[in-house]
């Protein structure tokens, strides 16, 4: 049985708990608006992009002279995963679903016996895959000092693939990153970024007249195309973080209240009790005499 | 009076203009090109330069980096990889610009290197157009 002072304390420090995570969770929706108004506002040129490109890759794919990234390299067997996590926890199960998604695939391909290479973005997902796939890390890129999203930042990190792409490093790039649903629902995504795949039929491209040429165009695209997936892969996944660490520390607020009202309970019952048995001492004594 | 065309410029980061244009003139890589109502339908990638739209309220000029413009008869969507508007535009601005491409150039695989350094030119020359 604790002490009266032990559950007075207990009260304390939970209710200092819960004024934390109650202001996580303010600061979470102030960021998670400013991360929704920013992945909104990219939507337009990212589509725009993807309808130009698809309906470029529909004609010109097939084509013997088709760019390697669109074509691929002919071969799969080195596959690199991307994968993108946050610089912070506390954001519930963010985190380690895209980190599952990505060991999962990981798995899948060493089955295969595929090469794995892997290029995390965000401490998170690297401090967690560090254990069991360690050994597949080629590079990290770190995003503690970026203090807002931009594209400049989407661009370095294509650089870094194209680089690589280029130097004959791997032949497949997947990006593992969390799209944003709602603020309970985020749902972690695999994306191929190298070679380009584009879902569906793409608008009769061969009514528009390209400058310099279809193939000149679609060439000087490409590169332009990887960095806006990552981009938007980059700001969908910012959105979710918030979202994700907005309903952890709801809930954890919640909890904390839970448990604050039945230490509370229990305490006005021990010094009940307390006092009972103090009276108890005191009659008890009296009729002795 | 010239019919209308939609002006869209598009950055990855936000929409920066949206507004009936008479005619916008681009710079497409290989020269420049004006676009009016009825133009036949084009896809064209963009080199450094100016662009020019025409619209209600006067002449709207941007500088704009790379990207592409789509071209149809009622309709221009411009989407560049960086764009800002010329009052804007500072020799900082162009500056930072000008050591980007540059710094891109220097590393370009051989193949590359020719399409960098064109880039890096027409930087330069649209620094030295806008008297910065």
């Amino acid at each position: 049985m604790p002490s009266l002072k032990d559950l007075k304390n207990r009260i304390g420090s939970v209710k200092n708990t819960r004024k934390i995570t109650k202001a996580m969770q303010m600061v979470a929706a102030a960021k998670l608006r400013r991360a929704q108004e920013a992945a909104e506002a990219a939507r337009p040129f990212a589509e725009r992009m993807t309808a130009v490109m698809t309906g470029l890759a529909g004609s010109v794919g097939s084509s013997e002279t088709a760019p390697r990234l669109l074509a691929g390299t002919g071969s799969d067997k080195v596959h690199l995963l991307v994968v993108m996590t946050a610089e912070r926890g506390l954001c519930g199960g963010f985190n380690s679903s895209i980190v599952r998604l990505a060991r999962a695939h990981a798995a899948k391909l060493l089955t295969q016996g595929k090469t794995v290479k892997i290029l995390t973005v965000g401490k998170k997902g690297r401090e967690q895959l560090r254990r069991d796939l360690g050994q597949h890390f080629i590079g990290h890129v770190d995003l503690s000092e970026v203090k807002r999203m931009g594209y400049p930042v989407a661009q370095g990190i294509a650089r870094d693939l194209l680089d690589r792409f280029d130097k004959g490093e791997f032949d497949v790039a997947t990006i593992f990153f969390a799209r944003f649903q709602s603020v309970i629902s985020q749902v972690p995504t695999a994306q191929q970024v190298i070679p380009a795949v584009f879902e569906g039929e793409g608008e009769v491209s061969s009514l528009y007249d390209y400058e310099p040429s279809e193939e000149g165009v679609l060439a000087d695209l490409l590169p332009r195309g990887v960095a806006t997936q990552i981009f938007t892969a980059l700001l969908e996944n910012g959105a979710s973080e918030q979202g994700a660490r907005m309903s952890a520390m709801d809930n954890a607020t919640r909890n904390a209240g839970d448990m604050i009202n039945r230490l509370t309970i229990e305490y006005n019952r021990s010094r009940q009790a307390a006092i009972t048995k103090e009276l108890i001492e005191i009659i008890s004594g009296a009729e002795a005499l | 009076m010239a019919g209308t065309l939609q002006f869209d410029l598009v950055s990855p980061e936000r929409r920066l203009a949206s507004f009936a244009a008479t005619e916008v003139q681009v710079p497409g890589t290989d020269g420049d090109m004006t676009a009016m109502e009825g133009h036949a339908p084009t896809i064209t990638t963009l080199r450094p330069g100016i662009l020019r739209a025409h619209g209600p309220s006067g002449v709207q000029a941007y500088a704009v980096t790379g990207g592409f413009a789509e071209i149809n008869a009622t309709s221009i969507s411009v989407l560049a990889e960086k764009a800002v508007a010329v009052e804007e535009l500072t020799g900082t601005v162009l500056d930072e610009f000008i050591a980007e491409a540059r710094e891109l150039a220097s590393v370009a695989l051989p193949e590359d290197r020719d399409m960098a350094e064109r880039t890096l030119n027409d930087m330069l020359a649209l620094k030295a157009s806008s008297g910065h």
